[in-house]
């Protein structure tokens, strides 16, 4: 069986949980029982509370505030040292002073998904009738949910309309669903490697994932913190499958090839020979310390029920008719978790729904991921979209 | 053929920061001020842009990667597409003029691109290099050569214009899909509109690109069951 270390940052105890989950390093907008969470599945969560990050400063008329949406394995803490792992922010190719999400110039906000285990309520979470974690008593959540949810974060926060909502891949998912559910309150919106509904291969993934850390036996039917103990390897193994998905063979190729670790011949066993081994179980070993299990099961299912037409007789281009949002599309050559093809059903909505919309597809070989990479054509035209939507809104330099 | 209506070409009020092409000045001059304006096969943006100064709601459509790109960095709403096979994805009456400037004759299919750029559009200008032009015909008669020029340089394997066609060629398409022509506009090699009482075989010759200004014909009704005799 394979064995997962911890290479580095704080273990987690097995079957103890983080105290991300109820008292994170985040702000926190607590919804009590006057502000339930209307969900899809016909349950009301109540109560519930939102962790979230800001950044930057709102400027007088509340016109220059974004939302960034965050995908799924991320969280809220895209432009600060993350407080499990210690690593730097998970977007700061894109979020940042001077960077195109320019937190000199704009409120930026990003909080934690409902169904999350950074903060927001999720199945990790105390479910207050029990006093014990949700577990799969947790109500099933969906895309929609989570954007309802944010809408709640928002109207607290006294925000009428968002300078742009911006995500990638499930914060995409996002951003579509916020436009589509709040045209008026959107004022642009960014896209990035996303689709409009999640597609049977998605989908088959995801379920691999879902098997995955449903077959390990600390999964204890998801009741693993009452056993005192953690699905680790499943959940590893989930990561470790998903993440192939976010490379391409070409990067795979260009990072690791055929090379050994640390040895020059095999071992003739199943030890990590091979480099891109080596990383994957890295990667594997290091997601369990900062993700909780059940929250993935959740997550993946939220994307997998994602399909904007099926809300609109299944006509996609009925959700925008009329949109005034101005939107941005993005996709990369070699992503083949949300192809081009995706990209351009979304732009081909939005054209016969009149929509304002630029879309650019980007030359990489980093997979899925290049929208988390440094890829200058990318930045730059995210970094042009906003300048030019900004100019559009009426928003001069950074009022400091 | 009507007599066409003349246009001065009027260097512009505001001050441009940048020189405009002849074309894209007598096309833009043919647009007014609010109206909404599709742009396929839009390059760069340049068009796109100095319509924009002047205050025109454009999106456009580009084949190449890096057009898109350079375009969405100028701020266009402008998408990756292809004119043969994305147009059909627009809804009908969705813009007020379709443009398709020195595009048609790189399209596979130029007759389906016309009828859907009208379909689209309640009007559509086009400008195309004039294959009927006389160096282009000098070339072909005393070299014997595919013709090149300053404007064409393409070498005919690598161009990626496939469906070159006359200035007369294209007044044939236009009778045969029933377009009326609004305006025409014929360019010598300087970008000066040639004399506008010239006949049409002067045009066809001395003129280096076309310029038109299209709009739909008025539909014949439908055939009703009573005008219908058995033969």
């Amino acid at each position: 069986m394979m064995n997962i270390h911890s290479v580095k940052g704080q273990k987690i105890a097995a079957g103890e949980r983080t105290q991300e989950v109820d008292h994170p390093h985040s702000l926190v907008a607590q919804f009590g029982a006057d502000q339930p969470l209307p969900l899809d599945c016909g349950i009301e969560l109540s109560p519930f509370q939102i962790a979230y990050q800001t950044y930057g400063t709102l400027n007088a008329d509340k016109s220059n505030a974004i939302l960034v949406c965050h995908a799924l394995t991320m969280d809220q803490h895209i432009a600060n040292v993350h407080p499990i792992t210690g690593k730097p922010g998970g977007w700061l190719t894109l979020v940042g002073p001077g960077k195109p999400i320019d937190t000199d110039r704009y409120f930026v906000i990003c909080s934690n998904v409902i169904g999350g285990c950074m903060g927001s309520t999720g199945p990790a979470s105390i479910n207050p009738a029990t006093g014990k974690a949700w577990g799969l008593d947790f109500p099933v959540i969906t895309i929609p949910d989570m954007v309802r949810a944010q809408a709640m974060l928002i109207d607290r926060l006294g925000i009428d309309k968002l300078f742009c909502v911006v995500g990638g891949s499930m914060g995409g998912m996002q951003v579509l669903q916020w436009s589509v559910a709040f045209p008026e309150r959107v004022f642009s919106a960014l896209a990035i490697a996303c689709a409009t509904r999640h597609s049977a291969q998605n989908i088959a993934f995801h379920e691999l994932g879902r098997q995955a850390v449903m077959a390990d036996p600390d999964w204890q039917h998801g009741r693993y913190f009452e056993h005192g103990c953690f699905p680790h390897r499943g959940l590893a193994v989930a990561r470790m499958a998903a993440h192939i998905t976010y490379l391409s063979d070409a990067a795979l190729h260009r990072k690791f090839g055929r090379k050994m670790q640390d040895r020059e011949l095999p071992t003739f066993s199943f030890d990590a020979d091979f480099q891109v081994e080596s990383y994957l179980r890295y990667q594997g070993s290091s997601f369990v310390e900062r993700f909780d299990a059940n929250s993935y099961l959740y997550l993946t299912r939220a994307m997998d029920y994602f399909d904007i037409a099926a809300d609109h007789d299944g006509v996609l281009a009925a959700a925008f008719r009329g949109t005034q949002t101005r939107f941005c599309v993005v996709s990369f050559t070699s992503d083949w978790l949300f192809p081009t093809s995706e990209s351009r059903a979304i732009v081909h909505a939005l054209n016969a729904g009149g929509a304002r919309v630029s879309f650019a597809e980007i030359v990489t070989d980093k997979g899925h991921d290049a929208f988390l990479l440094d890829e200058p054509e990318f930045i730059d035209i995210a970094r042009a979209f906003l300048q030019s939507a900004g100019t559009a809104r009426g928003l001069g330099k950074a009022e400091h | 053929m009507s007599v066409q209506e003349g246009l001065p070409l009027e260097a512009h009020a505001r001050p441009q920061l940048r020189v405009h092409r002849a074309d894209h000045l007598l096309v833009a001059d043919m647009v007014e001020t609010g109206s909404k304006v599709l742009d396929v096969g839009c390059g760069e943006g340049d068009l796109m842009q100095l319509l924009e100064s002047r205050g025109v709601d454009c999106r456009g459509i580009e084949l190449s990667r890096e057009g898109v790109n350079r375009c969405v960095a100028r701020g266009l709403a402008v998408v990756q597409g292809d004119a043969d096979t994305d147009l059909d994805h627009y809804v009908d009456d969705a813009f007020d003029y379709v443009i398709l400037s020195q595009t048609l004759q790189a399209t596979r299919q130029p007759k389906e691109v016309l009828e859907n750029l009208l379909r689209i559009g309640r009007r559509a200008i086009v400008s195309f290099p004039n294959f009927g032009y006389i160096n282009m015909r000098l070339q072909l008669l005393i070299h014997g050569q595919m013709p090149r020029t300053d404007n064409l340089p393409a070498t005919w394997y690598d161009t990626p214009n496939i469906h070159f066609c006359t200035i007369k060629d294209f007044v044939g398409l236009c009778d045969e899909i029933g377009v009326k022509m609004e305006r025409a506009v014929a360019l010598d090699r300087y970008g000066r509109p040639l004399r506008l009482n010239a006949p049409w075989w002067f045009w066809n010759m001395f003129g280096e690109q076309g310029v038109f200004l299209l709009s739909r014909a008025q539909k014949k009704p439908p055939l009703q069951a009573a005008d219908y005799v058995a033969p």
